[in-house]
């Protein structure tokens, strides 16, 4: 594996990572998390949708109009959701069920949208192919950390087998409902957020504006 | 290819022409691709809602037991068709395959409705239906299960509802397909809210269908709580709908023919 290719792979895991950086596609990130399972189907169709996506775009950019370049991306990108959702109805029954619109929404997803517009129409197919997958895999990473909080500590369970024993059933561990809700996921979101930047300091934003030392009045009569 | 010199041009790329040819070509490219995904694919999708169907009708028949086979569980189940104008079964369609939605487009299979005799709001009702029915071993109904359906909010709430021997308590109710707002109308998929409606009374003294669905909790202190359900909160229009089409079908327009001959029937013993 080529230096670029491993930087244009796992740059968005960590370092451009869509959902902690560029803070997109959280809509999806909360709906589908409350249990693990979802979100490694959530996971693996963003991701296949998105590299995909790029691809085919990237093969055909020197042939869109730009003045329609963007309803172009849009026809391509639902088409393959379209697909995989009518592949998941067919394989993936009940976890198609679970996730009901939340598939079809992956068109509307801002990662696979900003993926097309900013990457895949300025470079060859396969570097587009591996933007695509990296960014799915920036996803998923923070998708499958954020789920595995929520059910292991929302439900006592990972991937419906029992972790801690809930004291509903005569275990010990009351369940946190919060987690359960949608907030809990902008809140864990926000943790991630704080590490990470702890962690690697440039992806620290300049602050806009600066608040001014409070000074004392300066004279009194 | 994309790199040859006239499609790289800018001027190419403005020009009308190319503008229609481009998106005529990707929308024929995508709509293949889409059709024939969802007809390929279709065979296996709709076993698949089958098995969930089968499995939804033993489950509110109360036959589910965790380490059974459901189909073969659902053998135990007889199904036939009712005509719902009289209430008699016919023999000349085949319930297995029966599809209330296509039934409920065909002209020779259903009848319009008159917007103030449409309270589910299906516009064409089915002239005929199918009904599933759990005997004993004497072969005197234990468990009566009836398809119904009806507008909720956003989608048409398929499901069913299942009736005791006495025709009046409710066994349960489920729906297998709805389109309901994920969190609010679709908790009719609550498994805790889905246990409320076991033991409730579908029908006043008159014969009447009565099931309300009200907000807040119905508890014993309620007047008339054997009719009453909590509403789903956050889903009003979710609710009414739920109340409007099991009304409906548990009524004079739907299988209220049907449900009058079982009650003949089991009174002659």
């Amino acid at each position: 594996m080529t230096d670029s290719v491993r930087k244009i792979l796992f740059s968005p895991v960590v370092d451009n990572n869509p959902i902690i950086l560029q803070v997109l596609g959280i809509c999806s990130a909360l709906a589908v998390t409350t249990q693990l399972s979802t979100a490694i189907t959530m996971s693996i169709a963003l991701t296949l949708v998105v590299a995909c996506s790029s691809s085919v775009i990237s093969l055909i950019r020197h042939h869109i109009p730009a003045n329609i370049r963007i309803i172009v991306q849009m026809t391509v990108i639902a088409s393959l959701v379209i697909v995989v959702d009518q592949f998941l109805r067919a394989f993936a029954y009940e976890i198609s069920k679970e996730l009901s619109v939340f598939v079809g929404l992956i068109i509307t997803n801002c990662i696979v949208m900003g993926r097309a517009e900013a990457f895949a129409m300025k470079n060859p197919p396969w570097p587009s192919f591996l933007d695509g997958l990296g960014n799915g895999l920036g996803f998923s990473a923070i998708l499958l950390t954020v789920g595995t909080i929520r059910e292991l500590f929302g439900s006592g369970t990972l991937l419906d087998y029992t972790i801690f024993p809930l004291a509903r059933d005569g275990g010990w561990y009351v369940p946190n409902g919060l987690l359960l809700l949608p907030p809990s996921a902008f809140f864990l979101i926000g943790l991630i957020i704080w590490v990470v930047r702890s962690w690697k300091k440039a992806q620290v934003e300049q602050a806009e504006f600066r608040i001014k030392e409070m000074r004392r009045p300066t004279e009194t009569t | 290819m994309a790199e040859s010199g006239s499609s790289r041009k800018p001027r190419s790329s403005h020009s009308n022409a190319k503008t229609l040819l481009v998106a005529f070509a990707v929308c024929l490219v995508c709509s293949l691709l889409v059709a024939s995904a969802a007809v390929l694919l279709r065979p296996i999708q709709q076993a698949n809602q089958h098995i969930e169907r089968q499995r939804i009708i033993v489950g509110i028949a109360g036959l589910m037991k965790p380490d059974l086979n459901v189909a073969r569980t659902y053998r135990q189940i007889d199904v036939a068709m009712i005509e719902l104008s009289s209430g008699r079964v016919v023999d000349t369609l085949d319930p297995e395959n029966f599809d209330i939605a296509k039934a409920a487009k065909d002209e020779h299979l259903s009848e319009p409705l008159p917007r103030s005799a449409d309270p589910a709001q299906i516009r064409r009702k089915p002239r005929y239906l199918p009904a599933y029915r759990v005997n004993d071993d004497s072969g005197r109904l234990k468990t009566l299960i009836l398809p119904v359906y009806g507008y909720g909010l956003w989608s048409t709430l398929y499901g069913y509802i299942a009736l005791r021997e006495d025709l009046r308590t409710i066994q349960g109710v489920r729906f297998y397909q709805h389109a309901e707002t994920p969190g609010l109308g679709g908790e009719v998929d609550d498994p805790r809210w889905l246990d409320l409606w076991e033991g409730k009374i579908a029908f006043d003294d008159n014969g009447d269908p009565r099931i309300e669905l009200v907000k807040g909790t119905v508890t014993s202190a309620t007047p008339d709580n054997q009719h009453k359900v909590d509403g789903l909160s956050g889903a009003t229009l979710t609710s009414r709908g739920v109340t409007q089409l099991l009304n409906f079908w548990l009524g004079r327009e739907g299988f209220g023919p049907y449900l009058t001959r079982l009650r003949e029937e089991r009174e002659r013993g």
